[in-house]
């Protein structure tokens, strides 16, 4: 083998992608054949993987073998939300872990699965052509039917299973017509290439406004975003808790990022055909977000409607389509995140006489025998509803001044609406934990050391943005520059 | 004598994608029409994809439509795993059964 060859083998094993298909075989096959404790040792193969995935995105080496820069592209965008969607997925696995000992579902396909969609996740932020999104698509979709339905002897798991495999089957259906028409009328499938066939013909034919309206309903259906969200109470009710909160973190960063990017960039010079649509779908996932919230018993429906109302405010930034849209989406991104990995870092560990939190109701009386979780959830909650000085509120008000930069008062009016309304059951939550009749109670927290560190640093982060905010904003800023260069 | 141009082959596949989704929203029977029904669906892009190649002279439609059969594959195993399981919480797969999760 030659000196070449072997440089050239060595950049390929860099490639985050195959970096992490390789790894995630080793461990499978690791798992398979061990016999005893494969579920914990596979767990914490999966997160060192995973964290050395991390390392080799961040250190973004240049690639350029066979046609990987026809399908993928790398820009300072793109490298942080595949970040975020590393780091979210290693949260979620810590988190779960003793979650899935405790109720007995130790299978070391989870963390492998996961590790699979995550890979999924890094394809479909970094694709560049209608075939590589697509299969990017799939490839995290078909693994997080899997893991919705993952506990065997339970009719909810199933049931939620089945709920969003059709729902995810017929979405992914209609967003690949949308890309046959799109590659029907512009005669190919590479995004840079399509865009400068849109701008030689100068407006948009029927055929491409067809396919532009069904690529972007199958990827609202991804994000969630209304009227295009019914599977989601459904699926993050039904799942096992551990698996909702991976749900809940990581492909909401994926699809916002492919939404951002399709618009931005095969279609960034004809913002008027899709801003209406962009419109509509924030106003309405806001104020669905908000409003069904209200009347919701359990805790992960309700988180399921909070995470809906937090699309409608992500999808605020793309339709104000400038700088400081992008900017105010990577730190509501990064804040969304953090928010859900403490939330459910606190749902996962908590019990009440030996069962799992899952009706709110159950919180009543928390305050006086855990007063620092339920401080904590307080904070998450204040967070989550965007009051200030919290995190929360200075994703909402970056978002809201992208809006008003943009001419789109109205958007940041009704934004500022609807958060006060969702206001309502976040500190319904709270009234819940303090001020509640007590009754017949008796809290156990177990927790692991390793996401008692990650639950301190979220709520460290969520209290404490408000000193340095320059920090995200310089990234946010230097990022968004980045992108309309 | 007409002969049969791109129209066609558009209104094929439209037709065949309007099916696939009214059988997934009409169909009050069983899952498995469903799953046929996505199978539809799929196939439908995929005459779309064959038919712009071809009128196109273009190669990427055609290595689609293999990427979307593989995936079609892929999926509809994975589907008719997930009702094994259903089946055997429930014993039976039809439609109205799945109302547990509802609030």
């Amino acid at each position: 083998m030659s000196l070449r060859m072997q440089n050239n083998l060595l950049a390929i094993f860099m490639m985050p992608e195959i970096t992490l298909v390789l790894l995630t075989t080793i461990i499978l096959l690791i798992g398979l054949f061990q016999k005893k404790n494969s579920f914990s040792n596979v767990t914490n193969l999966s997160v060192i993987a995973l964290f050395f995935v991390f390392f080799l995105i961040y250190l973004n080496r240049e690639f350029s073998f066979a046609s990987y820069n026809y399908f993928f592209k790398s820009s300072l965008l793109i490298q942080f939300f595949k970040s975020i969607v590393v780091l979210g997925s290693i949260a979620s696995i810590i988190i779960s872990k003793s979650y899935f000992e405790e109720l007995k579902l130790s299978r070391f396909e989870i963390p492998v699965l996961i590790s699979f969609s995550t890979l999924g996740m890094l394809i479909l932020i970094s694709s560049n052509d209608l075939i590589s999104m697509y299969l990017g698509i799939e490839l995290q979709s078909l693994t997080l039917y899997v893991v919705a339905a993952i506990k065997r002897d339970s009719i909810q798991s199933a049931e939620s299973g089945v709920k969003y495999f059709v729902l995810g089957a017929l979405s992914s259906g209609i967003l690949l017509y949308g890309c046959s028409l799109i590659y029907g009328f512009t005669g190919t499938t590479n995004f840079e290439e399509i865009r400068l066939s849109l701008i030689s013909i100068n407006h948009l034919s029927l055929g491409i406004i067809f396919g532009l309206v069904f690529v972007l309903v199958g990827l609202a259906f991804k994000v969630s975003a209304v009227p295009f969200h019914m599977w989601t109470p459904d699926v993050y009710e039904g799942a096992p808790t551990s698996i909702t909160a991976f749900f809940a973190i990581v492909p909401k960063v994926s699809a916002v990022a492919i939404i951002y990017r399709f618009c931005l960039e095969p279609f960034g010079n004809f913002y008027s055909e899709w801003s209406q649509i962009i419109i509509f779908l924030s106003i309405s996932s806001m104020f669905l977000g908000a409003i069904a919230a209200i009347a919701q018993q359990s805790i992960k429906r309700l988180l399921a409607y909070s995470s809906i109302g937090h699309v409608g405010y992500i999808l605020i930034g793309l339709a104000s389509a400038n700088a400081a849209g992008i900017k105010g989406v990577i730190i509501y991104m990064l804040i969304y995140v953090v928010m859900n990995i403490a939330i459910f870092s606190i749902i996962l560990s908590l019990k009440n006489n030996n069962s799992y939190i899952e009706k709110i109701s159950e919180l009543s009386g928390l305050s006086k025998s855990k007063p620092i979780i339920s401080l904590s959830i307080a904070i998450i909650m204040l967070s989550l509803a965007g009051i200030p000085p919290f995190a929360g509120f200075f994703g909402k008000f970056y978002i809201f001044i992208a809006a008003v930069e943009a001419d789109l008062i109205f958007l940041a009016v009704l934004g500022v609406i609807s958060s006060v309304i969702s206001a309502y059951y976040y500190l319904r939550i709270i009234k819940v934990l303090y001020f509640d009749e007590v009754d017949d109670c008796n809290y156990q927290s177990i927790i692991t050391s390793q996401s008692l560190v990650l639950l301190i640093c979220a709520i460290l982060f969520l209290s404490f943005f408000v000193f340095y905010p320059s920090v995200f904003v310089t990234i946010g800023t230097t990022i968004s520059l980045d992108f309309f260069q | 004598m007409t002969s049969i141009t791109i129209d066609h082959f558009l209104f094929l596949g439209a037709i065949l994608f309007t099916i696939g989704v009214l059988g997934i929203f009409l169909n009050k029977k069983n899952v498995i029409i469903i799953l046929m029904s996505v199978e539809l669906i799929l196939l439908a892009v995929n005459i779309n994809f064959i038919a712009f190649s071809s009128f196109l002279g273009d190669i990427s439609g055609q290595i689609f439509a293999m990427f979307t059969l593989t995936v079609a594959a892929a999926e509809a195993a994975i589907g008719l795993a997930i009702l094994v399981v259903f089946f055997r919480n429930l014993g039976s797969i039809e439609v109205e059964k799945i109302r547990k999760l509802k609030g």
